[in-house]
C-alpha cells in the first residue's frame, strides 16, 4: 500500500528548541491517529504538514509531494480542522465556510452550494445564516469541520475534534468523522488526547513522546491479534486448570488472584474452556476480549 | 452531496486555477467594505471635486456656457500643474479618511479568533491572503486619487489637443506616480495597524497619530536642535516633496496644498523623502511578516 505519509528523519527546530527530532515512519492507513502527552509535538506535526513551520531537517512527503517545495499544492489536497478556535466571528457561518471553500479553488457558485450542504451535514443547516461569533462551543466545532470538507479533501487533518463537547456532540462527532473516514479515497489524521476517539475511529497510531515517535502501531492488526485473547476471572484453585489450558494448547497465564490471561489458539472455541473449567470444578465468573490494547500500548509507550 | 440526503459526499467539480484564490479573497474584503455606513458616503465626497475639476476643464473649453454664465476664462482656476497638485493633494486628505475608515477592519478580525490558521491551510500564500485584503482598499482609494486625476488630465488632453500633452506630460506622470506612492503608503499603514491593533477605533486613531503626532514630533526635533531633519518624520512633508518632484520637477518651499506642504527654507532633500517613504513602507511590510502567519511561533 502506498504510503499516504512519509516522514523522513524530520526534524523541526523554533527557535533554540529542537521540537520534532528527526521522526521517521510511513504511514499508510486510511485513518492515523497521532497520540501524545502536551509537548509531545503532535500540533507541531500537523503545523510542519501544512507547511506553518520550515523543517529544520529532513523532509516529509504527502501522497508524494514534499511538504518543503510544494506545500501549496499540498494544501489543495488537504482540509484542516483547528484545535483551537478559528473562524470570522461578523461573518455568517455558511459566509466563511464559502470563502474558505473559494480560496480551495471552488467557482463562487459551487462554493456557495457546498456550503449550504456541508452545513446540513453538520447538522447547522438551521443555524448556517448566524454569525459564527454567537454560535456555542459544540457549533463552532462543527464550523470546523464543515471548512475542512468543504472542498472535498483528500485528506482531513483534525486537530482535536472532540475538544470541549458534552457526550452527545462528541458522540455525533465521531459518527461524521467515520462516516468521513469511510468515503472512497479520504484519509484522516485524527490528533486527541483522547485514546477512545483515536480507538474508535483510526486503523494506525502513532505516538509521539518528547518530539520523537515513541511507538507505532496498525491497530486493525492488534485487533485481529487480540481477537483470541481472553481475561478470566475465576473461583477456587486454578492451578490445574491452568495447566490443563496449556496442555491443550493454550497460552496461559495465572496472575495469582483469581485471574489468568489465555491466548485460545485458532481452531478452538470459547465453550471448550467452560467445558475444561468444569473438568476441573473451576467457576469462571467471567470472560471478555481483551480491548485495552490502544491504552496499554500507549502507557507502554510512556514508560 | 443532495441536501436531503445529507451525507458526506467528496467535491469532484471543476477547480479553479491557484492564481484566482487572491481575487476570491479581494471579492469577500470588498463585500466586507461595502456593508459599512460610513464609508460609502466618505467615498461619494471623495467623487465630488473631481466631478468639478471636470467641469472647470469642460467650461475653459465651452465660452457660450461661460457667456450664459456670465463668467470669464479668468476668473476659473488655471489649468495647470498647480491646479493638478491642488487636486492630488485634496483628493488625498479624503482618501486618509476613507483608510481611517476601512483600513482597521481588514485584518484584524481574521486575527481575533484564528481565523489565519484556517485561512492560510488552504493554497493560499501569506502575500496572496495579504493583497487580497489590501488589493480593494487600494482600488478604493485610487479611484478618488490618481483615476480621477488621470481623467481630468485627458479630457485636458482632447479639449487642448496633442501639444499641450507633450507640453505638459509630467503632470500625468506625477499623478500616477504620486497617486500610487500615496495608495500605497496609506494601504500599507492602514492594514499593518489592522494587523497588530484589535480594536477598530484604535487603529484609526493611530493612523491620526502616525500623521499629525509624528508630524508635531519632528517640529519639536526641528525647534530644538535648530534643524530640519525632523522633518523625515513628517509624513505631510514626505509625500509634499515627492509629489512636487514627481509633477513639478523640482521640491521648493512654499509648495503643497492643505495638510500637505513643503516648509520655506526647511526643504529636505528628494532623495530623503523617498528614502523614508520606502523605509516606511518596508517596515509596514516586515511587521505584516510577523503577524501574517498560519500558527504564532511560540520560541
Amino acid at each position: 500500500m502506498p504510503a499516504i505519509i512519509e516522514l523522513d528523519q524530520l526534524q523541526v527546530t523554533l527557535g533554540k528548541r529542537v521540537i520534532l527530532k528527526g521522526l521517521q515512519a510511513s504511514l499508510t492507513g486510511k485513518s492515523i491517529g497521532l497520540l501524545g502527552p502536551n509537548g509531545a509535538g503532535k500540533s507541531t506535526l500537523i503545523n510542519t504538514l501544512l507547511g506553518y513551520y520550515q523543517p529544520s531537517g529532513g523532509t516529509a512527503r504527502v501522497f508524494g509531494m514534499d511538504i518543503r517545495n510544494q506545500a501549496r499544492d499540498l494544501r489543495a489536497l488537504i482540509g484542516f480542522m483547528p484545535e483551537n478556535d478559528s473562524f470570522i466571528a461578523r461573518m455568517s457561518g455558511v459566509r466563511f465556510v464559502r470563502l474558505m471553500a473559494e480560496l480551495s479553488g471552488l467557482p463562487p457558485a459551487e462554493a456557495l452550494e457546498r456550503a449550504h450542504e456541508v452545513f446540513y451535514y453538520v447538522g447547522l443547516g438551521e443555524q448556517r445564516y448566524r454569525p459564527i461569533g454567537t454560535y456555542s462551543l459544540g457549533m463552532r466545532q462543527m464550523t470546523k469541520l464543515a471548512q475542512a470538507i468543504v472542498h472535498g479533501p483528500r485528506l482531513v487533518i483534525l486537530d482535536e475534534p472532540t475538544n470541549g463537547l458534552d457526550p452527545m456532540a462528541r458522540k455525533r462527532m465521531i459518527q461524521l468523522v467515520r462516516e468521513i473516514h469511510a468515503q472512497e479515497g479520504v484519509h484522516l489524521i485524527i490528533s486527541s488526547h483522547l485514546l477512545r476517539d483515536v480507538e474508535e475511529c483510526c486503523d494506525q497510531v502513532l505516538i509521539l513522546k518528547d518530539g520523537a515517535v515513541a511507538a507505532f502501531c496498525d491497530l486493525e492488526r492488534e485487533r485481529i491479534a487480540n481477537r483470541n485473547v481472553f481475561e478470566l476471572e475465576l473461583k477456587n484453585d486454578a492451578g490445574a486448570f491452568v495447566t490443563a489450558l496449556a496442555l491443550q494448547g493454550c497460552d496461559a497465564a495465572w496472575s495469582g488472584n483469581g485471574r489468568v490471561r489465555m491466548v485460545l489458539p485458532d481452531g478452538h472455541e470459547r465453550r471448550e474452556i467452560f467445558q475444561l473449567a468444569a473438568t476441573h470444578n473451576v467457576q469462571i465468573r467471567s470472560m471478555h476480549r481483551r480491548r485495552d490494547s490502544l491504552e496499554d500500548l500507549f502507557l507502554k509507550a510512556m514508560e | 452531496m443532495a441536501v436531503y440526503q445529507r451525507t458526506y459526499q467528496r467535491y469532484d467539480g471543476r477547480m479553479l486555477s491557484l492564481d484566482t484564490r487572491l481575487l476570491a479573497l479581494a471579492r469577500f474584503t470588498f463585500e466586507d467594505m461595502r456593508k459599512s455606513r460610513i464609508l460609502g458616503p466618505v467615498f461619494y465626497v471623495g467623487l465630488i471635486w473631481p466631478m468639478v475639476s471636470l467641469l472647470i476643464v469642460y467650461l475653459h473649453h465651452n465660452l457660450d456656457a461661460l457667456r450664459m454664465m456670465d463668467v470669464g476664462v479668468n476668473q476659473l482656476l488655471a489649468i495647470d500643474k498647480r491646479f493638478f497638485y491642488v487636486f492630488l493633494s485634496f483628493q488625498s486628505t479624503i482618501s486618509f479618511f476613507v483608510a481611517a475608515l476601512a483600513g482597521p477592519g481588514l485584518i484584524s478580525p481574521d486575527l481575533a479568533n484564528g481565523a489565519l490558521s484556517s485561512l492560510l491551510a488552504r493554497p493560499v500564500r501569506r502575500t496572496d491572503y495579504v493583497l487580497g485584503r489590501l488589493l480593494p482598499l487600494a482600488a478604493m482609494l485610487s479611484l478618488i486619487t490618481w483615476v480621477p486625476g488621470l481623467v481630468i488630465f485627458l479630457l485636458q488632453t482632447s479639449l487642448v489637443g496633442w501639444d499641450w500633452f507633450t507640453a505638459n506630460w509630467r503632470i500625468a506622470f506625477g499623478l500616477f506616480a504620486g497617486g500610487m506612492l500615496w495608495v500605497a503608503v496609506l494601504s500599507l499603514m492602514a492594514i499593518a495597524l489592522s494587523a497588530w491593533v484589535k480594536w477598530k477605533p484604535v487603529a484609526g486613531a493611530l493612523m491620526f497619530a502616525v500623521f499629525f503626532i509624528a508630524a508635531a514630533l519632528g517640529e519639536i526635533l526641528n525647534a530644538l536642535l535648530e534643524t530640519r531633519w525632523g522633518h523625515l518624520v513628517n509624513m505631510r512633508t514626505l509625500m509634499a516633496t515627492a509629489w512636487a518632484w514627481l509633477i513639478e520637477g523640482k521640491a521648493t518651499g512654499g509648495s503643497g496644498f492643505g495638510l500637505f506642504y513643503v516648509f520655506e527654507n526647511q526643504e529636505i532633500p528628494v532623495s530623503a523623502a523617498f528614502a523614508m517613504l520606502a523605509l516606511f513602507c518596508l517596515l509596514c511590510i516586515r511587521l505584516l511578516a510577523i503577524r501574517i502567519r498560519g500558527v504564532e511561533v511560540v520560541r
